[in-house]
């Protein structure tokens, strides 16, 4: 097991005792495998019990330990520490509120998720008595890209929409709003969209691409929006262009 | 202290939580709900979950097959009146699932789809390709935005149930942002806790199973049930931990020591199969009992392969192919590259038993009831028992939802049969009492002990005593050791004084939590003097119905090592017979 002293700088911050942010570096002893999180882990049972960040799974799926790693969007339990030289400087995920340390208030998200609706509206209901509804692999295919989001935010990190306009809705949150307009057995695509075809849903999207770069998961969550934009679009002109209306 | 009323708090929004809160939610929509959990729900660990849930669907199986796999899988412990019940319910609620959502894979004909699983004689376990339990969680967690009843209280710790009038009756907890304590007053609580895999050094379970809601109910009185039961899944990542699913050996991928050989066929699971053929219930396909034990004596033997992370074999899954390897086991190939830099399409991955799953846990009965009135509890953290001494996979993710929603409907019952309205000033009383506690470990000056340091000298006395093969010698050297450093624990000293998402705190919660449960699992383990399933005593070397077809209830005592007892086993079909994995049933 070879070894590697790594200097870590990572943002500080407790509101209680801070007037403002400001960064530590520690100097860790690491292996060569590790990721970024495990020197975290490593810092705080051995040099300083007071840093302060959330993870769980160490494997990439339970979408906690989203922070800025040189600049960049990252989940640090998928950072290896390989790929960077020199000093790793660690901050809070951008363009989210610090709560303490590397810990961010994500609420925003969380209440924009349960606004676009991100459950199942059955097109035809079915008891359970019936059986599963029928769906084949092709369908399946459909959608299946997009429930595939940790909710781990990089993408509103990386999204500069959502750093100008925090009213926008933004990637993981319209990615699973069409997660379920994709789905065969779903039929609330028009229960959605008065907040997926809002202003602040897919139209304040500039199509920059940042999230599905960033995107841990390949989710890419520009594609779910594109594809949203122009549903919508088919909408419009179906209601105002077609005779009589769509319906 | 601010005091929160609601009907029914749930603690933990994993599956089972998440489904208990959709059931109260279904049955009555006046019900208030407070669902808490340490993390958002979507962190819970049931999002690790890879290879999916058991439920007969498929004509060529039967709810027979399932009872007779369980109970023989849980070599004879489990209760069967509550096997009955799980397999009953397991279809119902899958497809329950897949009405809301679940992106179960699918035959080119539209069914779901199912694949094989250790231990299970038909092809059952729905899946969703190698995500099955990061996919039940969001769709259960979106599920739950729909009822308006469930109000969330994300990041809140539990530190205590609150208990009055012989009756289970709320809870505190820490709001981890400002870190106030809060009181939450309700007419039932359910527990949902999760699992207590972070005990030992090595485990698949993430960083918050630690035991929380087990310690809450033992520390109210209520037994732990069947704690020397430990599950070894046998492959985990060398280096990490981190799993690779038993689909691995369901999709076909094999087993093989340092010689190449099969070792499987050498410990009562063979003859070996061909190749890239899995054959059910036998050879890799074994339980997972009888496979991390087979590990074990071929590293005695010296036949397994040295590495920087102690011993391993290797899992091949070449002949698989790159395409159905991609389809299948996507997420397996991620972390085994990643992590560790081997391809399973170009290499075999070495592996080695990994800390899994605790099949022991809070003694509940078959409606999810603990003895204690107004306490429920459900999912990993419970014990009903549908695993007995050995779980078998993919049990788990259907006795969350089955036993979870289960919960639910108990509490729900519970409430509206119009439990007496609560003392208001005993139940706060209470809560200053339990707040009081937390301030005293807060503010203590001069301790002498870190979190770090104790919570590593019980991972390595759990790892060297409670493992894969146990002694009475090694388990008495752990109760001592377990009892010493809970006494020491007293002594812990925080380092972070300060209010704001306090880690430090919450660590030292979390190992108060995994000291206490360890002590229930050694305490088992030294007064279980037979072998049986997971539970493996080299100085009792055999299975002995005569005296432990029993399971092992452990009490806890504020100073002194728990007091163990027993309660018979519930048999309602099948008696204790031999397990038989040779593939003769074929
Ligand atoms: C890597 C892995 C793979 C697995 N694969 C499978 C599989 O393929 N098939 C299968 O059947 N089983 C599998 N299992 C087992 C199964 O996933 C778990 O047993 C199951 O998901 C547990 O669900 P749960 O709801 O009981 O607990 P969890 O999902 O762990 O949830 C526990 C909840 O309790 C909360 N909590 C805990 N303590 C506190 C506290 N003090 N205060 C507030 N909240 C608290 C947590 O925040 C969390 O929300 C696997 C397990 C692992 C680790
Ligand atoms: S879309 Fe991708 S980057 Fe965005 S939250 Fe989901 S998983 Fe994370
Ligand atoms: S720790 Fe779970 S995603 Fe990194």
């Amino acid at each position: 097991m070879s070894e590697r002293l790594v200097e870590v700088e990572v943002l500080r911050y407790n509101p209680e005792t801070d007037s403002e942010p400001h960064f530590q570096r520690y100097s860790v002893s690491c292996e060569e495998e590790w990721v970024v999180l495990d020197a975290l882990n490593h810092v705080k049972e051995t040099i300083d019990p007071t840093l302060s960040y959330r993870w769980s799974c160490h494997m990439a799926v339970c979408g906690s330990c989203g922070m800025m790693i040189n600049g960049e969007p990252k989940l640090a339990c998928k950072a290896f520490l390989r790929n960077y030289e020199g000093v790793i400087r660690v901050e809070p995920l951008a363009h989210f509120p610090i709560e303490r340390d590397l810990v961010t208030v994500i609420d925003d998200f969380v209440s924009k998720l349960a606004r676009v609706k991100p459950y199942l509206i059955p097109k035809e209901d079915k008891p359970l008595s019936a059986g599963e509804y029928r769906q084949t692999p092709a369908q399946l295919k459909k959608y299946k890209q997009y429930t595939l989001c940790i909710n781990c935010m990089l993408c509103y990190s990386a999204c500069p929409e959502y750093g100008l306009i925090p009213k926008y809705i933004g990637p993981a949150a319209l990615s699973l709003a069409h997660r379920y307009n994709a789905d065969s057995r779903d039929g609330g695509r028009e229960e959605r969209a008065q907040e997926v075809a809002a202003t602040e849903g897919v139209w304040d999207c500039s199509f920059v691409g940042a999230c599905s770069e960033v995107c841990p998961e390949h989710v890419d969550p520009a594609s779910a929006i594109q594809q949203e934009k122009i549903a919508n679009m088919v909408d419009w002109y179906k209601e105002h262009l077609m005779p009589g209306g769509a319906k | 202290m601010e005091t929160i009323q609601t009907d029914v708090a749930i603690i933990g929004a994993g599956g089972a939580g998440l489904r208990a809160a959709i059931a109260v939610g279904e049955t009555d929509p006046k019900l208030r709900i407070a669902l808490i959990s340490k993390v958002y729900p979507m962190r819970s660990h049931t999002c690790a979950a890879e290879g999916g849930a058991a439920g007969v669907i498929k004509p060529d199986d039967s709810l027979e097959n399932h009872f007779n796999d369980t109970v023989g899988g849980g070599d004879w412990l489990c209760d069967q009146d509550a096997v009955d019940y799980l397999v009953q319910e397991a279809p119902r609620e899958l497809i329950q699932l897949e009405h809301w959502g679940c992106p179960w894979s699918r035959e080119p004909n539209g069914s779901v789809a199912v694949r094989p699983f250790g231990g299970m004689i038909k092809q059952r376990t729905w899946f969703a390709a190698d995500k099955s339990g990061f996919h039940i969680l969001h769709t259960l967690f979106q599920t739950s935005l729909k009822f308006p009843s469930i109000q969330r209280f994300d990041e809140y710790y539990v530190t205590d149930l609150i208990v009055d009038d012989g009756r289970c009756q709320g809870l505190t907890a820490i709001e981890m942002r400002s870190g106030q304590m809060r009181q939450f007053q309700a007419r039932a609580v359910i527990i949902a806790g999760g699992g207590a895999g972070r005990m030992f050094p090595f485990t698949t379970n993430g960083a918050i199973k630690t035991g929380d809601g087990m310690a809450l109910a033992y520390r109210a009185g209520v037994a732990l049930k069947d704690m020397e039961f430990v599950q070894y899944h046998p492959t985990g990542l060398p280096n990490t931990g981190t799993l690779l699913t038993e689909a691995c050996r369901g999709e076909g991928g094999i087993l093989l020591n340092k010689n190449g050989r099969r070792f499987l066929q050498d410990y009562g699971m063979g003859p070996e199969t061909p190749v890239g053929k899995p054959q059910l219930k036998t050879m890799e396909l074994g339980p997972r009992d009888r496979v991390s034990q087979a590990f074990w004596h071929e590293q005695k033997k010296g036949n397994m392969l040295p590495t920087q992370w102690g011993d391993c074999m290797l899992l091949d899954m070449r002949h698989l192919g790159e395409k159905a390897i991609n389809e299948r086991l996507p997420l397996v190939r991620d972390v085994t590259t990643s992590y560790l830099g081997v391809d399973p399409v170009t290499d075999p991955v070495p592996v080695r038993p990994v800390v899994h799953y605790m099949m022991g846990g809070i003694d509940t009965n078959i409606r999810a009831a603990t003895p204690l009135a107004g306490l429920f509890a459900a999912g990993e953290c419970a014990c009903v028992s549908i695993n007995g001494a050995n779980r078998l996979g993919s049990n788990s993710l259907t006795e969350i939802l089955v036993f979870g929603r289960r919960a639910g409907l108990s509490a729900a019952e519970y409430v509206r049969s119009g439990a007496r309205p609560g003392n208001d000033a005993a139940l706060a009383a209470k809560a200053t009492a339990a707040q009081a506690r937390i301030r005293a470990r807060f503010e203590k000056t001069g301790g002498k002990e870190s979190v770090a340091a104790l919570r590593k000298e019980m991972m390595t006395t759990m790892e060297r005593n409670a493992g894969i093969y146990r002694s009475g010698d090694g388990l008495s050297e752990a109760c001592v050791k377990l009892g010493e450093l809970r006494h020491r624990y007293a002594e812990v000293e925080l380092t972070d004084k300060t209010n704001v998402y306090n880690t430090d705190l919450l660590q030292a919660l979390e190992l108060g939590s995994m000291l206490d449960c360890a002590e229930a699992v050694a305490a088992s383990a030294l007064a279980r003097k037979e072998s049986r399933g997971a539970h493996q005593r080299l100085d009792f070397v055999e299975r002995d119905d005569k005296s432990f077809l029993r399971h092992s209830l452990a009490y806890y005592h504020p100073t002194d090592p728990p007091r163990v007892e027993y309660r018979d086993v519930v048999i309602t079909k099948s008696q204790p017979g031999v397990r038989d994995y040779s593939g003769d049933h074929q």
